[in-house]
């Protein structure tokens, strides 16, 4: 398909251009998901896009589907009500990285631990780019910030492990520099049964890359070109070499019951006095 | 479908009849987090929904309740919550946000003592003001409150009713006296029951504006999945439904979401009056005191002393009108209530200083006896002559 007839199908084209900054890597992300959206064949009157509050969460006011841009970091508390009440609907999370691991991170790791069908899509710019750049839990100890002008003294989270270890079934990094890998990435999340969790590094030159000696989006997408390393790759790979670098692919994938088919199977059931 | 039911004598508590009446509503979605006093509404439906096809989860916590509901309740489902005093200020984003967005829901709020952990199975009606201005800027509200368990159903089944015609957040203000008390009760047969659901629109998707208002002031909603494609924001948008960044609609659009419930506010301010007429004391309360203050009503006339009752039974839109037309013919108003003075704000606006307005407050975590009104009356009697 080519991006006009992507953006054309997917895209409501009368809230085009959108907001984000020049070297912003937010239209990077949303082209993706409508990518894999796409060749993933699913059907657009019955998906759901559900964000939070930030500049990643303005994407689904751009996209064609039913669309609901939540309160900051609730986003998946309300992808939540909207998969239970109905789980025909495909629901697809959009969320920055302070929306889904700061003020939304208890959300984040009991949607996990429910094992809930959602695909999640975290926009991890490493900072708070709607309200000009404070950092976030995901902005990496010594980096500069508006509320960090020392350098940030906080430890960043691993959201990918977090979310592993929450109970999170398929879980991937990508980057917007990996924009092929990342399509895929995506495509798998959203044929996974369970809850899918795939983080995309991705740049704020503006706010991030301004403070922090990265004079372009360029010098960013280069960044990550040198420090993102394939799962694959890694694994044979010391420790040493991996010192500074951060893994991209598939990180973990587990098949186990997903809660809104449990509920139908055993609680209804149940209630209904239909099994024991 | 539920089976249907004939008219029944039960023992219910407040908190039993809320579930009851949530189901008779045709609400099929409920998030909830455990908290005294509420805490029997969610295990009530936990139990109840399943059998009928419904969903119940118990959230993380009340601020994601709250945005599970809304959710369920945009993919098509009469939704519901329960929380009390520390749930409820959590709750209070998200209400602002069904209430901007206009989206269904009702939020059962049992009071206990506050502020903060306070007195957790103690009775109080310290939320009033919050259940009118708990969420940050100008926007609607519907606020219940009964004072039986069988007013615990009806108005169950009238906020959901409410919020599906209106489609806003209503709250059903309860207090912990009325959902634990226990009494015989006779629901109403199903056939009994009026439900109202809301509005879905009849234009194909092409032609849809998602806030377009109907003549009542009121946007048909369809659910997710039904081929819309609608945007839903708690920023200010216009009738297409997204943004504008604009002043110019969020004056038309704040306005419009009270003008919706005012315009229909004659009809859902209720009050119930009991020998006000002649009354030279009006006693004015709500919920469990309303209890208290009937029985003061009829213990003082005993002794020759004539007290009424005005009983408001929705905290917003408040009464005024019934407070207005007692306040010509009584001597004094007394407005009994466990807090430091919340509902009588409203009573003193509605009276318009044509007669003195006299605060009875409690907040030792006791009810407001019988004694205690006819003992104030008693004073204020002196002081009026
Ligand atoms: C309850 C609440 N607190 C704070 C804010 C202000 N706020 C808006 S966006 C944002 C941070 C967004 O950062 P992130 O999630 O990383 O997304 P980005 O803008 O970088 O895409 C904050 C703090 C808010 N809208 N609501």
């Amino acid at each position: 398909m080519s991006v006009k007839e992507l953006v054309e199908r997917y895209c409501r084209t009368s809230k085009l251009p959108h907001i984000w900054c020049p070297g912003c890597g937010n239209g990077i992300i949303m082209g993706a998901v409508m990518r894999a959206l796409d060749k993933a064949d699913i059907d657009q009157d019955k998906t759901v896009i559900v964000s939070g509050i930030g500049c990643s969460s303005r994407a689904p006011g751009y996209m064609n589907f039913d669309t609901l841009h939540t309160t900051h970091g609730r986003a998946l508390a309300y992808a939540t009500g909207v998969k239970m009440a109905n789980p025909d609907l495909n629901v697809v999370v959009l969320t920055g990285d302070g929306d889904c691991s700061a003020i939304g991170g208890n959300h984040l790791i009991h949607a996990a631990r429910r094992n809930i069908n959602l695909t999640v899509v975290v926009f991890n710019n490493s900072i708070y780019g709607m309200t000009g750049g404070q950092y976030s839990p995901l902005t990496p100890t010594h980096s500069y910030a508006t509320t960090a002008p020392y350098g940030s003294i906080d430890r960043n989270f691993d959201l990918c492990k977090l979310v592993q270890a929450a109970g999170g079934t398929y879980v991937a990094r990508g980057t917007t520099y990996h924009t092929r890998q990342l399509v895929d990435q995506i495509v798998a999340g959203l044929g996974h049964n369970g809850f899918s969790f795939i983080e995309v590094i991705t740049q704020c030159p503006m706010y991030f890359g301004r403070k922090n000696k990265f004079p372009s989006a360029v010098d960013m997408l280069k960044w990550q070109q040198e420090h993102a390393v394939p799962v694959k790759a890694a694994a044979k790979m010391t420790s040493e070499q991996l010192a500074g670098k951060f893994l991209i692919g598939e990180l973990y994938h587990e098949e186990a019951p997903e809660y809104t088919a449990v509920y139908e199977k055993e609680v209804i059931a149940k209630a209904r006095g239909e099994v024991k | 479908m539920p089976v249907p039911t004939e008219r029944k004598a039960q023992l219910l508590s407040g908190n039993e009849a809320c579930v009851q009446g949530a189901i008779a509503a045709g609400v099929r979605f409920f998030a909830g987090y455990p908290i005294t006093p509420s805490t029997e509404i969610a295990e009530g439906l936990a139990v109840e929904l399943p059998k009928i096809g419904g969903k119940f989860i118990q959230m993380e916590d009340e601020i994601a309740s709250m945005g599970a509901v809304i959710g369920a309740s945009l993919a098509g489902l009469k939704s519901m919550t329960a929380t009390s005093g520390p749930g409820f200020s959590l709750k209070q984003e998200n209400i602002g946000f069904a209430a901007l967005t206009e989206i269904p829901c009702v939020i059962v709020n049992v009071q206990r003592y506050g502020p903060s952990t306070g007195l957790p199975t103690s009775p109080a009606q310290g939320d009033i003001m919050q259940a009118r201005w708990g969420t940050h800027g100008d926007h609607p509200a519907i606020a219940l409150m009964p004072a039986s368990v069988r007013e615990a159903f009806d108005l169950t089944v009238q906020a959901v009713n409410l919020s599906e015609e209106l489609r806003t957040p209503v709250i059903l203000l309860m207090d912990e006296v009325v959902g634990h008390m226990r009494e015989r009760v006779e629901l109403p047969a199903t056939d009994e029951i009026t439900v109202v659901n809301r509005v879905k629109p009849t234009e194909d998707p092409e032609h849809f504006l998602p806030y377009k208002p109907g003549p009542n002031l009121v946007p048909p909603m369809p659910a997710f999945g039904d081929g819309y494609r609608f945007h839903v924001t708690g920023l200010v948008h216009n009738e297409t439904g997204f943004p504008s960044g604009k002043g110019k609609d969020g004056n038309i659009l704040v306005r419009r979401l009270l003008a919706k419930i005012e315009q229909r506010q004659p009809s859902i301010a209720q009050a119930e009056l009991y020998q006000a007429d002649d009354a030279d004391i009006v006693i004015v309360a709500a919920g469990s005191v309303a209890r208290s203050a009937r029985a003061a009503v009829k213990e003082a006339r005993a002794q020759g002393l004539k007290l009424g009752l005005v009983r408001p039974i929705t905290a917003w839109p408040f009464p005024a009108e019934a407070i207005n037309s007692v306040a010509t013919t009584a001597k004094a108003m007394i407005v009994a209530e466990m807090n430091l003075g919340q509902m009588i704000i409203e009573v003193e606006r509605a009276a318009c200083g044509r007669v003195p307005v006299i605060g009875l407050n409690r907040i030792d975590a006791e009810l407001i006896t019988p004694q205690d009104i006819i003992a104030r009356a008693q004073e204020v009697t002196k002081n009026v002559r």
